[in-house]
């Protein structure tokens, strides 16, 4: 009703405004854009021209034109995608391993304040210890195989998953607590129809932020004791001084990361679209 | 502390006064329409019984309901021995001003709150229909649900059939005009059509009882008429039971059968009164008549102490 009323009154303005203020934020953000693509690109260039003259030392900072061609000998014959190969499904699990539990458990905190108060000193006092400093541990209990550097990740995801989603379901306005209870739903009812997804815009943040952390922790994991992956590949680049390799290694990961955002910026789309346009 | 709200109440003789209140908490009579006996009934008991028991057509009956919250400036008395019936099928109104306990009352009828003491006995519903359903006052229906999924909320939780909640879900909508809506989310509409899918939310669940805490105290005057219409459009077609909080008197004597007045905190029923306007109604029709004017006039006579009363109280507080 009041929505009629409104396009009827500005009718004149809308011919005229609009058409100039799409076209000039359509430019900036073309112009944004291109900002984007072009300052590592201007960067990279810097790099090289510094290498190729001789003002850094190519020693420590190879031109990248050598990295690239070395990406692209370890991309033909294999080596490249063995090593993300071995690093995502590490990856992978230890997401799973680490991630799923710590939804249960933080939207359950969220939920339950007994448990909360149980639980939230012994996560307090946990987390902040530097998740490097307990891979000895880890490997004293999980030896050297695959599941050290599983249970490396999964306790890096681990924290910020639970930690974000306790604190989406906290967030959730009471009122729709309320309404389920008010229309009968049970406790798992609950969870399904509120506290789990009026928390997931926090726990998609939680997600981006452990996945990010486990890029961090796989490549800790994998220089010792590991016989594949990024990690890996780095340490080893090390002991062979091919600083080359090394800088594959690093590239490699931070285009991991990167697609890793993108991916989840385009599920949090799907799955929060609510969120959109707020 | 509360001095002007004990004073007596003096009802003008216009005022067709259903209640007889004689301003001390134990001496409250209802007129006995439907033949009730009070007496001989334990009343310290902390229930809500749905109960078939409840005779006479009456829907809710609450006795002697206290409500005190712990608070951290010691107990705070939200309502203090109220007592009501409720007939099946009435449209009653809650007036009376703001923090007097009219939404605590209703959150007891709904099961979100425990009362202190006193008695609730409300009418069991027949098999497999929901005892109520609240309109929430404000925003209340699921961001993260379409309005389809949020209509068909209640329905969906008792796991019914999918065409009956098709056939339920879409009439509603369409009732509440918002049938091209289905798929949009409630951040997507106007504060008009939210309220309209959170009635159609209510509706559709088909309670025995309805209950409302100022559905419409957030819109605007025209959205709000629109809406006093649709909802006695909709309710005209079932004529379900339902208590209604507001506190405009305007909207009390528009949609009710029947209107308690509170008073100013701690929450008691200063007087009830009866609306003899004809159904179905049209509101602005209805708002026309000088009868109309007369009994908001009336009510408002009578509100304006309280609110006076509530007011000098914040004062006192500090507030």
């Amino acid at each position: 009703m009041t929505d009629a009323v409104q396009t009827t009154v500005p009718s004149e303005i809308r011919t005229a405004r609009p058409p100039a203020r799409i076209a000039a934020s359509m430019s900036r953000s073309s112009a944004e854009r291109l900002m984007n693509i072009i300052s590592p690109l201007a960067l990279i260039g810097v790099w090289e021209l510094c290498a190729r003259f001789g003002f850094i030392d190519v020693r420590f900072f190879p031109p990248p034109s050598k990295i690239f061609g070395v990406m692209w000998t370890m991309i033909q014959n294999g080596l490249l995608e063995k090593h993300v190969w071995a690093s995502l499904q590490r990856l992978f699990w230890g997401i799973l391993w680490g991630g799923i539990p710590a939804l249960a458990l933080g939207v359950a905190m969220g939920m339950f304040r007994t448990l909360r108060m149980i639980v939230e000193p012994i996560i307090a006092a946990t987390y902040p210890i530097p998740k490097s400093a307990i891979l000895p541990l880890i490997l004293l209990i999980f030896g050297l195989g695959e599941s050290s550097k599983v249970v490396m990740v999964a306790t890096g995801v681990f924290f910020p998953i639970l930690i974000n989603s306790m604190a989406g379901v906290l967030e959730i306005n009471k009122i729709y607590f309320d309404v389920g209870r008010n229309f009968g739903a049970s406790g798992f009812q609950v969870f399904r129809t509120v506290a789990f997804p009026g928390s997931l815009p926090l726990i998609m943040t939680g997600v981006k932020l452990g996945v990010g952390l486990g890029l961090v922790l796989i490549a800790i994991a994998e220089m010792v004791g590991a016989k594949s992956g990024l990690g890996y590949m780095i340490w080893n680049a090390w002991e062979i001084l091919s600083v080359e390799t090394m800088y594959v290694g690093l590239i490699t990961i931070a285009v991991l990361g990167l697609l890793f955002t993108l991916i989840l910026n385009e599920i949090e789309r799907l799955i929060v679209p609510w969120k959109a346009g707020r | 502390m509360c001095g002007a709200s004990r004073k007596k109440s003096n009802i003008g003789a216009r005022c067709p006064v259903w209640g007889d209140w004689r301003g001390d908490r134990a001496s409250f009579k209802v007129k006995d329409e439907h033949g009730l006996q009070y007496a001989g009934r334990a009343m310290t008991a902390v229930a809500t019984a749905s109960s078939a028991a409840l005779s006479g057509g009456i829907k809710i009956r609450i006795k002697n309901l206290s409500k005190v919250f712990d608070t951290r400036n010691g107990p705070f008395t939200a309502l203090d021995t109220i007592n009501l019936d409720i007939p099946a099928g009435c449209f009653f109104m809650i007036v009376g001003p703001s923090g007097c306990g009219k939404t605590t009352l209703l959150r007891i009828l709904a099961g979100l709150e425990e009362h202190t003491s006193g008695t609730v006995e409300i009418a069991a519903p027949a098999m497999g229909r929901p005892g109520n359903s609240m309109v929430f006052q404000g925003d209340s229906l699921f961001p993260w649900m379409t309005v389809w999924e949020n209509a068909a909320y209640g329905l969906t939780i008792r796991g019914l059939p999918k065409s009956q909640i098709k056939d339920s879900v879409g009439h509603y909508l369409n009732r509440a005009g918002l049938s091209k809506f289905h798929d949009s989310y409630p951040h997507q509409l106007s504060g008009g059509m939210r309220q309209r899918v959170s009635l159609a939310r209510a509706f559709a669940n088909d309670p025995d009882i309805l209950l409302m805490d100022e559905p419409f105290s957030a819109l605007d005057e025209q959205n709000k008429v629109l809406l006093q219409e649709e909802l006695l459009r909709i309710w005209e077609e079932t004529r379900k039971t339902v208590m209604f909080i507001t506190h405009s008197v305007d909207e009390a004597v528009t949609l009710g059968d029947r209107i308690m007045v509170m008073t100013a905190h701690p929450g008691r029923t200063k007087f009830m009164i009866d609306v003899p306007f004809e159904r179905p109604r049209r509101v602005l029709e209805l708002r026309a008549q000088p009868a109309y004017g007369e009994l908001v006039y009336n009510i408002w006579g009578q509100l304006r102490d309280e609110v006076q009363a509530a007011r000098a109280q914040d004062e006192g507080r500090g507030k």
